[in-house]
């Protein structure tokens, strides 16, 4: 029983992180209806800016959380700043090209990042230092510690800021009116490009802010690390129904608690025959059953084939 | 047809005299040549799923796999030190011959192929990439696990120790003297090599005009109108599959046996996305693009590790090798399709009409 309780917790932790980068994919995709390959490395520049910022100030004798909060603020903006160049320079002049195009381009810019943060930070594992303190707290015979309860946090206040700003903002009036069709929404006075553009800083910024949450939580940043969250958060979007924003949230919570659960049960239900190192797999299992029971996801409608 | 010849036959010529030329620089050369034309074999492999049929497929390498570990198992002492009762069957060792060895990974990855497509089917585009994205990672998942309980893949560490090719006794591991001249193993995988390539050419290009291949293209154009034209989409998109994992699972088989190892290392995601990207680089649809693709980023990035010595030391030692060549292929990724988003040799389009308003007012 505490097994489920705790599994439950590292579930919805893990969950909040696949959730907030969920969002970045499932607002790129539908607005340009391209998936986003760079969105993990996003992550990863995230974290690893955030590890260079908590380094360099390490020794100035600022307290914890400022330091996280300094860090976490050089990150979002590193990142918005390089989503927002990565759309502009890659993505932009493609827009009317054929479907594969942006695409490879995104794949290219995928592997760009990661070779150029490999060149910039080494690529050996880095430590992230402990900033909070790491007390755990007693929860139903379950243990939660001081970072995963910031980050369910941090998580559920950013989510309802985003659904805040989508629904009731003239931004959001906008973003939502060029997904559906940017050409009329030109021509209701709105600039697509700049929507676009907007949807790329906010999606980079919750993609560093995962990523400071993900290097916090595990306690160590590379240049290979935004990878697997990147391709499970797509999944996460997925699962939701691409496009959605509550569809993503929920496709990532659900996600992470599919993913702990499978990984703490898979050994003893096969009788140890298969360990938890295939937790990997849950996501795609997952995909796959979703896609081809309900190809439009948990909560998408059905929406015209776009191939 | 006399002039359309003479340039085939100097082309056939050079082909032939190639490896004889490079290996004078050292055998390295004509090993990335080697390596280069098992590329071409996997693009054209995936041109059929991704040119003709217009699957985007980001698991290809599965297939590779597939066929490079069935090779493997067959053909390497690995079965026979872990299971008593295949060393009893075979007491003089597990070496099943290739003309074995290789229809059945083939018919292993056609199989595999049809187990992807099955469930796929009604998926188009972008699904259908993050599906065959997941697939590619679960098999590689697994031959990285499958060495407990029972030891099938030997795990992380692979599988060493495979057969070289034999042909009716004709070892191509062993070097040989033909007309005073000394003939490295790799130059004799370079005719094999050579030879499925244009074996592969031919049967894509006929296939192509075939009946099948028109089907594939109009179900790529436009399903419903394929279906309305009795199409039968659903066939034709399985076969699609099974015929693109055949040539995976055929690669796959060569190169475990021109390696003489495998491990789950030479089958990351990253191999798919490569695949893709030459397909898409070379011309989606179009064998000389898809070669030219192919040949590009193969082997390119290949012999700029000749040149990275300097470079290194410059850096302080960030820029190997291999970085480099990874930087290089990010590159030509981003910057090709910015400069020719078709492609750098794509197909002429033919029967075009006049513009249609929506594309005009683009």
């Amino acid at each position: 029983m505490d097994i489920l309780i705790q599994q439950i917790i590292n579930g919805l932790v893990l969950g909040s992180m696949y959730a907030l980068v969920a969002l970045g994919y499932t607002m790129v995709y539908g607005i340009i209806g391209l998936i986003n390959f760079a969105h993990g490395e996003v992550l990863m520049v995230g974290a690893l800016t955030s590890w260079t910022v908590v380094t360099a100030l390490k020794d100035a004798g600022l307290p914890g959380w400022l330091l996280m909060l300094l860090s976490l603020i050089c990150a979002v903006v590193v990142c918005a700043v390089l989503n927002f160049t990565i759309e502009k320079v890659a993505y932009r002049p493609l827009r009317n090209a054929p479907r594969l195009a942006p695409l490879i381009t995104a794949m290219g810019m995928s592997l760009l990042l990661q070779t150029l943060a490999m060149i910039i930070w080494k690529p050996n594992y880095k430590p992230y230092p402990i900033l909070l303190p790491s007390r755990p707290f007693e929860v139903f015979g379950a243990v939660i510690n001081t970072t995963q309860i910031l980050i369910l946090l941090l998580t559920v206040v950013t989510l309802a800021g985003l659904m805040y700003v989508v629904n009731y903002t003239r931004l959001g009036r906008a973003m939502r009116a060029t997904a559906e069709n940017p050409r009329v929404a030109g021509l209701m006075g709105v600039r697509p490009d700049m929507v676009i553009s907007a949807t790329f800083v906010i999606g980079a910024s919750l993609a560093a802010l995962a990523g400071v949450m993900y290097a916090a939580n595990y306690g160590s940043v590379q240049h290979t690390m935004g990878f697997l969250p990147g391709l499970k958060a797509f999944t996460a979007a997925v699962f939701g129904g691409i496009g959605n924003l509550a569809g993503a949230m929920m496709g990532g919570v659900l996600l992470g608690v599919i993913e702990a659960l499978g990984a703490g049960y898979i050994g003893p239900l096969t009788g140890g025959v298969l360990g938890s190192h295939y937790q990997d797999i849950f996501a795609f299992i997952v995909l796959i059953l979703v896609l081809t029971l309900r190809p439009q996801g948990l909560f998408g409608e059905r929406v015209a084939d776009r191939a | 047809m006399k002039n359309k010849l003479i340039p085939f036959l100097i082309a056939a010529a050079a082909l032939l005299v190639l490896p004889l030329i490079a290996q004078q620089f050292g055998n390295a050369w004509v090993r990335i040549v080697d390596i280069a034309l098992l590329y071409v074999l996997l693009a054209l492999g995936l041109n059929i799923v991704v040119g003709y049929a217009g699957l985007l497929d980001l698991g290809y390498v599965a297939f590779y796999a597939v066929g490079a570990y069935m090779f493997a198992l067959l053909a390497s002492p690995h079965l026979i030190e872990t299971f008593p009762a295949i060393a009893a069957a075979f007491p003089n060792g597990l070496h099943m011959p290739w003309w074995a060895v290789i229809p059945l990974g083939a018919g292993l990855a056609a199989i595999a192929g049809l187990l992807l497509g099955a469930p796929v089917l009604r998926l188009r585009g972008d699904y259908l990439a993050i599906v065959t994205l997941g697939f590619g990672e679960i098999i590689r998942v697994f031959l990285n696990n499958l060495d407990a309980p029972v030891n099938i893949t030997n795990g992380p560490k692979g599988i060493s120790q495979i057969d070289a090719i034999r042909i009716f006794g004709f070892d191509l591991a062993k070097r040989k003297e033909w007309f005073g001249m000394d003939i490295p193993s790799v130059t004799q995988y370079y005719y094999l090599f050579l030879a499925l390539v244009v074996f592969s050419v031919v049967l894509c290009y006929r296939l192509q005009r075939s009946r099948i291949g028109r089907a594939w293209m109009a179900m790529r154009e436009d399903e419903t109108a394929a279906k309305a034209m009795g199409i039968n989409v659903r066939n034709m998109k399985l076969l699609a599959f099974a015929m693109g994992a055949t040539f995976g699972g055929v690669s796959g088989a060569m190169f475990a046996s021109f390696q003489g190892f495998v491990s789950p290392e030479s089958f990351a995601l990253q191999e798919s996305i490569m695949i893709v990207a030459m397909v898409v680089l070379g011309g989606i649809g179009h064998l000389p693009g898809v070669i030219l693709g192919a040949l590009l980023l193969a082997a390119l990035p290949e012999v700029l590790r000749y040149v990275a010595g300097p470079l290194q030391a410059m850096t302080d030692g960030r820029l190997d090798a291999a970085i480099l060549r990874q930087l290089m292929i990010a590159l030509a990724m981003i910057g090709i399709m910015l400069a020719r988003p078709r492609g750098l040799w794509p197909s002429p389009e033919h029967g075009k009409a006049a513009p249609s308003p929506a594309a005009a007012a683009k």
